[in-house]
């Protein structure tokens, strides 16, 4: 289809099992790798024309232009401590302490869902834009479930997972009905939907049933104890169920059959209807697992991490996501290792906005460019040429089209 | 060559003989025959909900002295609604409802009979002392539309070439800052420029922001052959991060000189104006709506009656046949994408020149609708604009109707457009053919 990215230009070659060894890993790890480290000078180039120190010796050696030397000396020394600065307030952002570890992990988990969410619908030819409302009505009937009845412990946990869970999937079932029945282009459905969950999540949280106790903002109370996440350690035990459902994809796509239905319709969905299988199955099944995981992304969120439901509970992680599963090359593991990224990216901007006074919106650049120059690997090999002229490898993988 | 570029509004033939007719033809009567009756459901219900129907208008302008609400009837507009839907109705059952042109018009006539009706309904019996005066729909879905216009003309013109544009809320994003810097910088420290022209250098600032992001677009996805969904994708995160980034980057001392714009003046096209109830709202607007019209059936001239047009038409259904008879593939998309990307600042430097100072993430997922209205019309201009004020339209409704109290519960009015814009597309538009090599790079084999 036209607006969705083709399946085979974004995930890898499924290659027989025999030849999946380290090796043809390889190439796609360096690229990687170079691809953050470019994102990363840019982002370095960013924070040095930021920086109001090297701007003032900047000034300076316009106005002065015959101590050229000692101002040109400031420039560097000022952009090396305002580098050095910046970035290693975002490792230790994200990794440096226990606490900045749990909160990678934190932000990594809604992220790693909703991209499974956006990846899987990818494999089937689909452009899942839908992940931001698909969250949203999960936040709302899980936070629902969880702050209005009073159950057992367990149960009420599960309860309200399973509210979250249906509410996305039949948010993005929908969209799988409409493209199904009508033919309705799955990105202006999802496009629309969004915007439509937006204003249902608002209907919903003036009614009196969903408000806060003494309160006149549109917030909801937060989920009872006996609807949260247990913790050990300080990480909720959402974030292990966020690798299940890694895991679970994983068996979806490459194990089950309607795994292959899926991959096969969005290789090509006339071939799969001639073959027999049900193209209307497998979009309102693909749709409403993706909305599932939308759904599980808002739990990890209002059910881990305690939230009161807002508008603005999930945050833009509907959007992200679809980052991820890019960045994740659609696939299960892609999925997480991007996720992983991501989350430490912001947990790590918070710390550089903290300590060194970097604006966050610099990690919303940084990682739009990884993104970018991991999906352009001849750009990011032209930058690195003269180690590829080193290895010299095969020129199968380097596109011989770039003239 | 044109037909096949432009799929029939109707795919079903005309039915010879009823005893032949296909499945896709009897589904098709069905679904009529269910949202007539619907609508005619719904407009019995809103002339019986209504016990006081004298409503007042306002739609020769704002209210002044000389211009007081004029007061009438409403019950004529509404049996008038029923009537046109029973006529369509009956049509519909004796399977003659008109096809083509002729469809259209009955359907857009059954359409304003339903608004009328529905009008009719909303403002009656006021719930509070103060009686709203109904007022012309079209400066506001002007106003609102004029930005979706824009950016839809752009995707065309990039899917019309084979490239897919999801980037359009990314240009929309640059093209609001850079028009509120440019405008902005003009009105403090370029003299020589007088105050009625710096909203218009604002607008040459939005231009070239719009063509920045066309051009990263274009670099990445014709010079690398990077998916086109991933760079669009990209390219609004991009946007967004580092027009916030920017904007944080403006010393407060700094907002009065590079983030205060100067804002477009209304500019009253003589005579046209002074035509009765529609003049004014649609010929006393400002430079970039007019703009807006002369874009609309520019693009439509360029893309369909020149030779670059058809080229580009060519380029995005078969680039190698294209290739073949001499025409270079990615020069014409290189063309097509820059020329987009000026359509799109301009829409994008409209955020900022009709409203004020730039603020974050401010175009608020416009560039999608513009996204989905380049789908619904078909990947053609006019269509594409049409569903754009269709767009305009409902969003205004829901501002007009929001001072009417809890009649409409507020929220769910806020949905209305988003909802109305499934429907049409579930309902009516349906499977869409975009053009054939959309989103395919080419790569020239040796």
């Amino acid at each position: 289809m036209a607006m969705s990215p083709t399946p085979e230009a974004i995930v890898p070659d499924t290659e027989p099992a025999a030849k999946r060894d380290v090796s043809s890993w390889l190439p796609t790890v360096r690229d990687t790798l170079l691809a953050i480290a470019l994102a990363l000078t840019v982002g370095a180039f960013l924070v040095i024309v930021s920086d109001e120190q090297v701007i003032d010796a900047f000034k300076d050696l316009i106005a002065y232009p015959g101590s050229f030397l000692i101002y040109a000396g400031d420039i560097v020394k000022y952009s090396a401590e305002a580098v050095w600065d910046a970035y290693s307030a975002l490792v230790r952002g994200a990794v440096g302490s226990g606490p900045a570890l749990q909160r990678t992990l934190e932000r990594s988990a809604p992220l790693i869902c909703a991209g499974l969410g956006v990846a899987i619908a990818f494999r089937a030819g689909l452009f899942n834009i839908g992940a931001q409302g698909q969250a949203l009505v999960g936040a709302l009937a899980a936070g629902y479930v969880g702050f209005t009845y009073d159950l057992p412990a367990g149960i009420h946990l599960v309860a309200a997972i399973a509210a979250g869970l249906a509410a996305g999937a039949f948010w993005g079932g929908l969209v799988g009905w409409l493209k199904a029945t009508s033919g309705a282009h799955e990105v202006i459905t999802t496009i629309m939907l969004n915007n439509v969950a937006r204003f249902v999540v608002l209907y919903f949280l003036a009614k009196e049933a969903f408000q806060k106790h003494n309160s006149d903002n549109l917030i909801t109370p937060p989920p009872m104890d006996s609807a949260t996440f247990p913790t050990v350690g300080g990480l909720h035990l959402g974030i292990p169920l966020a690798v299940v459902a890694a895991g679970a994809v994983w068996w979806i796509l490459d194990r089950s059959k309607l795994g292959f239905e899926l991959r096969a319709v969005g290789a090509n969905p006339d071939a799969s209807r001639t073959a027999g299988m049900s193209t209307t199955k497998v979009y309102i099944m693909v749709m409403a697992i993706a909305g599932l995981l939308s759904g599980l992304a808002a739990c990890m969120t209002v059910l881990g991490l305690h939230q009161s439901v807002t508008d603005q509970v999930v945050g833009s992680v509907g959007f992200d996501a679809i980052t991820v599963a890019l960045l994740g090359r659609a696939t299960p593991l892609g999925t997480v290792l991007a996720g992983l990224l991501f989350g430490a990216l912001s947990a790590g901007g918070l710390g550089m906005q903290a300590s060194a006074g970097v604006p966050p919106e610099l990690i919303q650049v940084i990682q739009a460019l990884i993104v970018l120059f991991v999906a352009a690997p001849a750009l990011v090999r032209n930058f690195g040429r003269i180690k590829r002229r080193r290895t010299k490898k095969s020129s199968v993988e380097t596109e011989g089209a770039v003239a | 060559m044109t037909d096949v570029l432009t799929p029939p509004a109707a795919t079903a033939p005309e039915p010879s003989e009823p005893q032949v007719r296909d499945r896709a033809d009897v589904r098709r009567q069905v679904k009529l025959l269910m949202v007539l009756g619907i609508v005619l459901l719904a407009e019995i219900w809103f002339k019986l909900k209504i016990d006081d129907p004298q409503v007042s208008h306002l739609f020769k302008g704002p209210r002044t002295l000389e211009n007081q609400p004029v007061e009438f009837s409403g019950t004529p507009i509404s049996w008038t609604a029923v009537a046109i839907t029973v006529v369509a109705l009956l049509l519909a059952a004796l399977n003659r409802y008109p096809r083509r042109v002729g469809g259209v018009v009955l359907s857009v006539l059954v359409g304003l009979g339903f608004y009328g009706a529905f009008l009719m309904w909303a403002y009656a019996d006021p719930s509070g002392a103060f009686a709203p005066a109904i007022t012309s729909p079209i400066p506001g879905t002007i106003r609102i539309a004029t930005a979706i216009v824009f950016g839809a003309l752009a995707g065309v013109l990039c899917e019309r070439a084979g490239v897919v544009n999801i980037a359009i809320e990314g240009q929309f994003i640059a093209g609001a800052f850079f028009g509120s810097v440019f405008s902005s910088f003009a009105v403090a420290n370029i003299a020589a420029i007088p105050i009625f022209w710096c909203p218009v250098f604002g607008m040459l600032g939005g231009i070239l922001a719009g063509v920045g992001v066309a051009a990263l677009l274009a670099f990445f996805a014709l010079r690398y052959h990077v998916d086109q969904v991933v760079v669009g994708v990209v390219l609004v995160a991009f946007g967004y991060g580092i027009t916030s980034f920017l904007l944080g980057q403006i010393p407060s001392d700094q907002k009065a000189t590079l983030n205060n714009p100067q804002l477009l003046e209304t500019v009253e096209i003589p005579v046209l104006h002074k035509i009765p109830y529609i003049g004014e709202p649609l010929f006393g607007q400002n430079l970039l709506v007019y703009v807006m019209y002369l874009s609309v059936p520019l693009v439509w001239v360029l893309l369909f009656q020149t030779r670059w047009g058809l080229r580009v038409r060519s380029v995005g259904e078969h680039p190698k046949a294209a290739d073949t008879v001499g025409i270079n593939v990615n020069r014409t998309r290189w063309q097509a994408v820059l020329l987009g990307g000026v359509f799109a600042g301009l829409g994008g430097a409209s955020f900022t020149l009709n409203t004020g100072a730039f603020d974050k993430e401010m175009t608020a997922g416009f560039g999608f609708i513009a996204l989905a209205a380049v789908i619904m019309g078909r990947w053609h201009p006019v269509g594409a604009a049409f569903a754009a004020l269709l767009f305009g339209f409902l969003q205004n409704l829901k501002d007009q109707l929001g001072i009417l109290g809890d009649k409409v519960p507020g929220d769910l009015l806020s949905a209305l457009p988003y909802l109305a814009t499934i429907i049409a597309v579930a309902g009516f538009i349906g499977r869409v053919r975009p053009p054939a090599a959309d989103g395919q790079p080419y790569i020239k084999s040796d």
